[in-house]
């Protein structure tokens, strides 16, 4: 992150269409690509979920769509910005890749809504999948449609041939996408661990207080916390 | 519309930087503090298991 700071604010060279305020190009376009590479993950994962029935799945889905809905705030936050500087307007209805993002994001928005109405953890979970499948296949779709439509205002800067950057413009923005990718991936990782250890808590709690009352009812010493426990929802 | 003036550009690059930290760092300590809770569980569990040996 440090490094692709540097380079967006030490060796890109200004724009000379947009001047000083193309640096949010740097920050804005990497963001956008991780969040929605994120939600496209998350319905990866949860097909591994439908396929294995593995709880980490889902947790791992659950999180990946969760942090990029994190994500995509910063996006839509940092793209009023932009576009109130260059364009003079905070957001601009006619143009498909703001509203097409807006779509994604709102969709994305029920996700968790959908899930935390769901009380039985095994149906939360299928349900859950099946959502983050369907909108995890509607974010290429999305992303394509776009793409044919022609764009007025919003330029391309990822293309076949390229793009018509300079060199300089294109390793920073390299930099910038692979630290933001990583920055997703630590993010993700650090709040799979908490959720995980938060998770294995609640069962090994569960299992102290059944070995406890099993063993206080037979009257004698409770026994070892072998019970099985049933899995709990992620939120709960 | 023509590229804005350095210092009037300035206020909104540095706006769009700061809004991504502020998101990061709330994030980072919005997770900090679940891990603080899961410390403190921890520690309620050892009490517990404190308990059952007595």
């Amino acid at each position: 992150m440090a490094a692709s700071l540097s380079l967006v604010f030490f060796y890109a060279p200004l724009d000379a269409d947009q001047g000083f305020i193309q640096k949010i190009f740097y920050l804005h376009v990497p963001l956008a690509i991780v969040a929605l590479l994120g939600f496209i993950a998350g319905g990866v994962m949860a097909i591994k979920y439908l396929r294995t029935r593995d709880p980490s799945w889902d947790m791992r889905s659950y999180v990946a769509i969760h942090l990029s809905l994190v994500l995509a705030v910063g996006v839509l936050i940092t793209g009023s910005i932009w576009a109130k500087g260059s364009w003079g307007h905070w957001w601009v209805w006619d143009e498909p890749t703001l509203v097409s993002f807006l779509i994604i994001f709102l969709l994305y928005c029920c996700y968790q809504p959908l899930r935390f109405s769901i009380e039985d953890p095994e149906r939360q979970a299928r349900y859950a999948a099946v959502f983050a499948i369907t909108a995890g296949a509607f974010v290429p779709v999305n992303f394509i449609a776009v793409r044919l439509a022609q764009a007025f205002s919003h330029p391309r800067v990822l293309s076949t041939t390229g793009g018509n950057m300079p060199g300089e413009m294109r390793l920073t923005f390299y930099v910038s996408l692979i630290a933001m990718g990583l920055l997703f991936v630590t993010l993700w990782k650090f709040e799979l661990v908490s959720k995980h250890a938060k998770f294995e808590l609640k069962r090994l709690r569960r299992r102290l207080e059944l070995s406890l009352e099993e063993g206080t009812s037979r009257g004698g010493a409770p026994s070892p916390p072998t019970a099985t426990v049933p899995a709990q929802p992620i939120g709960s | 519309m023509p590229a804005l003036p350095l210092d009037e550009a300035g206020k909104y690059v540095a706006a769009a930087y700061i809004v991504f930290l502020t998101l990061v760092v709330l994030y980072v300590a919005i997770m900090a503090m679940k891990v603080s809770r899961i410390e403190r569980e921890v520690e309620s569990l050892h009490e517990l298991l404190d308990e059952r040996g007595k």
